[in-house]
């Protein structure tokens, strides 16, 4: 493990052997639904509430990440996690019931991203052969978290994003495989000028063309290198703002860029006004249908930077602008 | 840290409400539930011979009771999805607040939960009420002595 510029790690031994996805039944019916590995159709997943749910969404990912590779809990050195409950309540209530070390980790959106930068980490420095990162969020959680009642009655602007009901679990490990993670840019927190919380998409656009510029200064690559580059949750207007600042800065994203909050839903015909957003959201389609096109070989190198918006309820009410971070890791095909 | 180049796009990408789209929707939607009420009003009044203040109240029940079921159904956001302030604006966006609040606590416990969450929404609209009540009230006991 080196440092390379300013913000970036170059990982030497670690790879991702197994994931686990669990989703909601919207994110099932959509188009990333073939790629996920299980899903319930009732959002409270058979419990009494949907806080418990979203705890039983990543108990079932993790099992599933590890019975792919065939190991047990006992195995696992560490686990990195977090998502978008007060106190990382899914979390922590879910890993009571493990006796592995935890790390709890808290970036909004772009959780998954800053639990595997973390494991990676560990991994590198030889703290152990087996360690978990994960990422989860809850439509409903969220929404009585940072928004509104679920059932409340009004009206959402075209900016609006809905959270994603899902969970990915992304098992890493020293012992070589076919996904590698090779490298990683630590984003910096970017104050955007939006104050409005139903606007997320388009406060996360700087955060997220900071940590594009970092990466590629630091890597010394154009975005050509990569196959795909997947941003976490701009969703269409943020996407749209995240390519022009990139084009004010001369980097021109082709067709190989797309946006998580863009992919995860049928922006058409799934209710979903701006796209999808929430930790479950990057989490599903990178751990679900990028990984899928890493094992059969249609993707080798992909830049996945996961977005969040850090926002709080009470600086929104204060009126101060939302700042936001991104953090990205480069998946590569080997073998 | 800030970026000015980042902030100037987004002020240049400001999103467009569709302000009068939205006003028209619920000019309409609001003003029908205005006439089902004043419908009501009559139904008790004429209909059932009931006096016309208890007529008015009654309309008022009726129509937090519809909404209230509606939510509870899951199907009062829907509408308010269109609706915007053609539901929110009568009495429907009262009772919806009130009863999504009460629905969304009721993991956490009758006390701890439903009770105190129960006017979460709903706080600022009693909160004016009862300050407007004694401003205008206080106005026509000093200009009526």
């Amino acid at each position: 493990m080196i440092k390379v510029g300013r913000n970036s790690i170059l990982f030497s031994d670690v790879y991702l052997v197994s994931s686990g996805t669990v989703c909601g039944s919207k994110e099932h019916d959509g188009p990333m639904g073939k790629y996920i590995d299980k899903y319930y159709e009732d959002s409270y997943a058979g419990c009494d509430s949907w806080e418990k749910s979203e705890q039983k969404m990543l108990n079932d990912a993790i099992k599933i990440a590890l019975s792919k590779e065939g190991i047990t809990e006992h195995s696992i050195d560490l686990f990195v996690g977090g998502d978008l409950n007060n106190q990382l309540a899914c979390t922590n209530y879910t890993v009571k019931n493990y006796a592995f070390p935890y790390l709890g980790v808290y970036a909004a959106c772009s959780t998954l991203t800053e639990s595997l930068i973390v494991a990676s980490t560990f991994i590198d420095s030889n703290y152990g052969n087996y360690i978990l990162a994960s990422a989860s969020s809850h439509n409903a959680t969220s929404e009585r978290q940072f928004r509104y009642p679920t059932e409340y009655g009004g009206q959402k602007p075209s900016s609006i994003t809905s959270t994603a009901t899902g969970c990915g679990v992304a098992l890493l490990s020293s012992i070589p495989s076919y996904i590698q993670i090779t490298k990683a840019t630590i984003g910096r927190v970017v104050e955007s000028n939006i104050v409005d919380a139903q606007d997320l998409g388009r406060a996360m656009a700087p955060a997220c063309c900071e940590t594009l510029r970092n990466h590629l200064h630091d890597f010394a690559v154009t975005p050509d290198e990569y196959d795909l580059i997947l941003t976490g949750d701009l969703s269409t207007y943020g996407s749209s703002c995240f390519k022009k600042m990139a084009e004010a800065y001369g980097i021109k994203l082709g067709d190989n860029y797309n946006d998580s909050g863009l992919m995860l839903y049928d922006l058409e015909k799934q209710h979903v006004h701006a796209g999808g957003s929430g930790c479950g959201c990057v989490s599903l389609v990178s751990l679900g249908y990028v990984l899928k096109k890493m094992y059969e070989n249609k993707l080798k190198k992909v830049l996945i930077i996961a977005t969040g918006a850090l926002m709080n309820p009470v600086m929104v009410a204060q009126q101060e602008n939302i700042p936001s971070i991104a953090h990205a890791i480069v998946l590569e095909r080997v073998k | 840290m800030k970026n000015k180049i980042y902030n100037q796009i987004l002020d240049n990408e400001q999103i467009k409400r569709p302000i009068i789209k939205n006003s028209i929707k619920a000019f309409i939607i609001g003003g029908l539930i205005c006439a089902f009420g004043e419908l009501l009003i009559m139904l008790f009044n004429k209909g059932f011979k009931i006096d016309l203040d208890t007529s008015k109240m009654l309309m008022s029940f009726v129509l937090v009771l519809i909404t209230a079921i509606l939510t509870g159904f899951g199907v009062f956001d829907k509408i308010g999805e269109v609706a915007g302030a053609g539901t929110i604006v009568p009495i429907t966006g009262f009772a919806n607040s009130l009863t999504a609040s009460a629905l969304e606590s009721k993991s956490e416990g009758i006390i701890t939960g439903i009770l105190t969450n129960m006017f979460k929404l709903a706080g600022a609209v009693i909160a004016t009420a009862i300050i407007s009540a004694f401003i205008i009230g206080s106005i026509i006991y000093f200009v009526r002595v």
